[in-house]
């Protein structure tokens, strides 16, 4: 995947894989199936799911992703967000359509 | 107040290290000196990195840009933790730390996390009640601000660079990172006002 | 939340509706020595590459429920880094009796 440059509207992978078996995620799970944008890109690190298992870890690129917090948990102020670290094999594009374009 | 570790945990602990000590893996002095290194690191140099980045421009582009380079300056070692990244409010946005999954934290800069910022309560309401965690510490936003939550899941640690009060004018640094308290510096609190200061 | 496969894991806690209704207990001692102790282990292990803090969370993670919401914070890493000492062959069970 191309790095993704701040501005771009993304979606979380609504994927589940801790229903799967022993896993180590970094990616919450309130966000999965959620639209946001990104804000920054914040660097490369090593994959962390692998680290957790000793497994030899590739570097991921890991982005800063805004999403409004009011849509999350049908509740808050219109306005307030939430910014959270999310990896790139964590993130989809936000509209299926725009892939294949 | 955080109930004590159970006894077993206690001799857990040390027939763990008794195993490693015998092994030559770890001994008593090299825990003694991490121990002594992390009892080291203080909210102070947070709070000195934020008033220093009221004061000079330059430093405050610099914290922004890059945390840890900012706390290197400071005569802190960042060799081996993690980047540290600075979270700028302003008049319109404030800034509110949390680690819903476990318990990252600017240590390097802050020291220990205190208990309620790992407490169960503070990791999952953060994110979706913050204006009532906010309330709990006293700390209401005026009429307009929004808050941005940063669930700290990943590499970075986060800590925030709140606004400046009015009435500081003219501070020093020394005055000026006296009112930067480390619940400001996550962000459940604002610095407080000096007449508050005062009183 | 009533979908069972959307079912968070129990150290996934943002948002969940369990402890809504929870004050933020304001605690502002410091560590104690058992904290602290573990604290230091956990450092040394790292720097001595025998353990990464992604596999110590692992192991916090894998911890059941029941157990991950009734241990202290530092009894939750002591948990881990026994159970990954064992994993990993540098300490044996019949070692820590």
């Amino acid at each position: 995947m191309a790095e993704l440059a701040p501005g771009t509207r993304v979606r979380v992978k609504d994927d589940w894989p801790e229903r799967r078996g022993p896993c180590h995620i970094r990616t919450p799970h309130y966000l999965r199936g959620r639209s946001g944008t990104v804000q920054r890109v914040l660097g490369r690190f090593a994959n962390p799911e692998d680290l957790a298992f000793a497994r030899p870890a590739p570097k991921r690129v890991l982005y800063h992703v805004l999403f409004d917090q009011p849509p999350i948990f049908q509740e808050g102020r219109p306005g307030d967000e939430v910014l959270v670290e999310i990896f790139e094999h964590w993130l989809e594009p936000e509209n299926p359509a725009q892939e294949a374009a | 107040m955080s109930p004590p570790a159970r006894r077993e945990s206690l001799a857990q602990l040390e027939a763990l290290i008794a195993a490693l000590k015998a092994k030559g893996i770890v001994s008593e002095e090299e825990l003694a000196a991490r121990q002594a290194s992390t009892d080291r690191a203080s909210p102070e140099t947070g709070a000195r990195m934020v008033a220093r980045a009221w004061l000079d421009p330059e430093y405050r582009a610099l914290l922004l840009r890059d945390g840890a380079q900012a706390a290197e300056r400071m005569g802190v070692s960042m060799a081996g933790a993690p980047p540290l990244g600075v979270l700028e409010d302003t008049a319109a946005r404030h800034h509110l730390v949390v680690c819903t999954l476990c318990s990252c934290y600017p240590r390097a800069v802050l020291g220990y996390p205190p208990h309620w910022y790992k407490s169960f309560a503070y990791r999952s309401r953060a994110v979706r009640d913050p204006r009532g965690v906010l309330a709990e510490w006293g700390t209401v936003l005026p009429e307009g601000m929004e808050i941005r939550v940063v669930d700290s899941t990943a590499d970075y640690r986060w800590m925030v660079l709140p606004m400046r009060p009015a009435g500081t004018e003219g501070w020093s640094e020394d005055q000026l990172a006296a009112i930067v308290t480390r619940d400001a510096l996550v962000g459940v609190a604002l610095p407080q006002q000096p007449a508050a200061a005062a009183a | 939340m009533s979908d069972p496969d959307r079912t968070p894991a129990t150290h996934d806690m943002g948002g969940v509706p369990r402890f809504r209704c929870t004050p933020v207990e304001r605690d502002e001692e410091p560590p104690d020595a058992f904290g602290k102790r573990v604290d230091a282990l956990r450092q040394l292990l790292a720097q001595k590459k025998l353990m990464t803090v992604d596999e110590l969370r692992r192991g916090i993670e894998s911890i059941p429920e029941e157990e991950y919401l009734a241990l202290t914070y530092y009894e939750r890493w002591l948990r881990s880094i026994t159970t990954l000492m064992l994993e990993k062959g540098v300490v044996q069970a019949e070692e820590l009796r």
